[in-house]
């Protein structure tokens, strides 16, 4: 009360308690908005330190080979050889075939989804798409270890040997564990993520597009193509991007089949290795300091990798209708133009 | 003759010609209705392709590891190696503590966030709050491992729980930020303004009016976020690291299933292979089981 002694209520009855309540919940609205800063601004500072301790760690390495380490083409930890080419061409390569098979699979998904399947089925797929996201990287993997190499060593190689093998790609020993049966699981988790966001952009479609294709005759099919596709076309390529970005990033699944071996071969039946899988084989089991630096920098590379391609998906993803659309299928402003 | 004027003349070259035209739109109108079909097939077959690997895993599983799935499977440690038998209890257990940790680090810290974010008037920062958090989420989840590694395990010289569950936490964090941020713009701000005009403080309002209301969503988004980091294994191998026998502090290393699942998976022991699939049929039927009892849920929430 003294400290407010221009306060007109102090000297009704009754106010002092009134002013002392005030105060206290000032203090604690103060308290409460504090906290929730703290939390809000967490995220900064999960960054920073992801950025400052791969930096810290990967400092000497950084310091001593610099660009070389992303064109040197020898992985050897014991002669001290560090080159990262091999990791980059099989993380790229891997995931570039994985989007490849599993984009269209996932856009043709989500219009079966959205234009062409009867309602009773649409729900129950759309569960099975969504656990399918669910299922942990390493169960994908042990199926892919124990039934889906052998059966593509027996069968599904040399099947594409016999019938592709002029292409240099698929020449070549067969072992099974190979940059395609990496990209293959890759295609398995991505198409979900790739499915599910396809399904939310297409539902976002204005139904006035849709309903002027209907109303001038269209079929399903001519109301996808001339309506629904032009105005989504580039949201449904940054779906596919941040597709690719989740497919670079993939670890567990991946180290169980792709073979892990530092080579670049031209063959896709070939073992090849990622960025995430040598972190995964040797982090661990790093014992010199330059080692452990070097892998610290393959952290740094897939950080900055798997964030550049991120980045260009939300680009894409966000900006839809007010970049690509077609002038002419701006449906929404029309209506606030008159 | 044939500008002669005969009207019977005229009049049937130009029936003739309609119905020729009639007949080419026809034509037209059915391969417009076998594109169309075709198309139809063409994309419930890729839905079928889409989803048969799901179908393929489960039957593996089923198949392969049910005959696995004992009592002793769950309640026994592990046994020495060259020995058959034993089971995964101390990682079930694990996983369970480590989610717990992730949990109670994570799940705070990511719907204070998310209120911050719906609360805070500077478009700017809420922006860069958001990109923040979606550029963190996109993270490939070993490199939390490492980040956690060189941040705890070498200062505590030694792996740890604690450090597995605060490696889980960290992805956990900008995930429920955005699911909570998302589940409150659906509160309607006449609540909210209510609130206000009754004289209560913001935190109250934020409190028992804001976050009272959205409060199924979020519980729903931090399960759901609880259910994605359970079944990571990349942020563990450097931070929890696992354990063959009980761990009994938080400061010691400890197993977790998913990592059990991967060290007996790449093992050359036939038993132990089969202890994989039994252990990921467990951990898939947990992930599955949360998925669908929160898709539940959430359906009966009138939003």
């Amino acid at each position: 009360m003294s400290d407010h002694p221009s306060d007109p209520t102090s000297t009704a009855p009754g106010a002092g308690s009134l002013t002392v309540s005030v105060g206290f919940g000032r203090i604690l609205d103060r308290g409460f908005g504090l906290l929730i800063a703290g939390a809000g601004l967490s995220v900064f500072a999960l960054a920073g330190l992801l950025g400052w301790e791969l930096y810290r760690g990967a400092e000497k390495a950084l310091s001593r080979s610099g660009a070389g380490f992303l064109t040197g083409s020898h992985w050897d930890p014991v002669a001290g050889q560090f080159g990262a080419l091999p990791f980059l061409y099989g993380t790229f390569v891997s995931s570039f075939i994985a989007l490849l098979l599993a984009f269209p699979l996932s856009v043709a998904t989500a219009l079966s989804m959205t234009e062409f399947a009867p309602f009773w089925i649409r729900r129950p797929v759309r569960v099975l798409v969504d656990l399918m996201a669910a299922v942990p990287s390493v169960v994908w993997g042990l199926w892919a270890m124990f039934e889906m190499v052998p059966w593509l060593r027996q069968a599904a190689f040399p099947f594409l040997q016999r019938v592709f093998g002029w292409i240099p790609l698929f020449q070549g020993p067969i072992y099974g564990v190979s940059l395609l049966a990496g990209a293959l699981i890759i295609a398995m988790m991505i198409t979900p993520i790739i499915t599910s966001l396809a399904i939310e952009i297409l539902q976002a479609v204005p139904p006035l597009l849709r309903e002027a294709a209907w109303a001038l005759g269209a079929t399903r099919w001519e109301v996808i193509r001339v309506a629904v596709l032009p105005y989504v076309r580039s949201a449904l390529v940054g779906a596919g991007v941040l597709g690719l970005g989740r497919a670079l990033g993939e670890t567990m699944a991946v180290t169980m089949v792709i073979g892990n071996r530092p080579e670049i071969l031209l063959s896709l039946f070939s073992p090849g290795y990622t960025l995430a899988s040598v972190l995964v084989n040797e982090f661990a089991e790093a014992t010199s300091e330059e080692h452990l630096a070097a892998l610290f920098e393959i952290g740094l590379t897939l950080v900055a990798v798997t964030l550049v391609v991120n980045f260009l998906a939300r680009l894409l993803i966000h900006n839809v209708p007010f970049f690509f659309a077609p002038r002419t299928l701006r449906a929404p402003s029309m209506e606030g133009d008159r | 003759m044939s500008a002669s004027g005969s009207g019977p003349g005229l009049e049937r070259s130009r029936e003739k010609r309609a119905s020729s035209e009639e007949r080419a739109a026809a034509r037209r109108f059915r391969v417009r209705k076998i594109l169309d079909r075709f198309f139809q097939l063409l994309s419930l077959l890729a839905a079928v392709v889409v989803i048969s690997p799901l179908l393929l895993v489960f039957v593996f599983l089923l198949s392969s590891g049910g005959s696995s799935l004992t009592w002793d499977f769950l309640t026994q440690l592990p046994k020495p190696v060259g020995e058959t038998g034993g089971g995964m209890a101390n990682a079930i257990v694990g996983s369970c503590i480590l989610v717990a940790i992730a949990t109670v680090i994570g799940a705070p810290i990511g719907v204070l966030g998310g209120v911050f974010l719906y609360e805070h008037k500077e478009p700017r920062l809420r922006a860069a709050i958001r990109f923040t958090a979606d550029v963190l989420n996109g993270v490939p989840s070993i490199i939390w491992g490492i980040v956690v590694y060189s941040w705890v395990v070498l200062r505590m010289k030694t792996f740890s729980g604690l450090a597995g569950g605060l490696a889980l936490s960290f992805i956990m964090i900008p995930l429920i930020l955005r699911t909570t941020e998302d589940v409150l713009r659906l509160v309607p701000p006449a609540y909210r303004e209510a609130g206000l005009a009754l004289g209560l403080r913001r935190s109250q309002v934020i409190l028992h009016i804001v976050l009272a209301t959205a409060r199924r969503g979020i519980v729903t988004g931090v399960l759901l976020s609880a259910a994605r980091v359970a079944g990571e294994t990349a942020p563990l191998l450097f931070t929890a690291f696992g354990n063959r026998i009980w761990a009994a502090r938080l400061q010691e290393p400890m197993a977790a299933l998913p990592l059990q699942i991967f060290s007996y998976a790449i093992s050359p022991y036939p038993d132990w292979h089969r202890q994989a699939w039994a252990g990921a049929l467990v951990l898939l039927a947990l992930v599955f089981l949360m998925n669908l009892a929160l898709r539940l849920l959430s359906r009966g929430n009138p939003e």
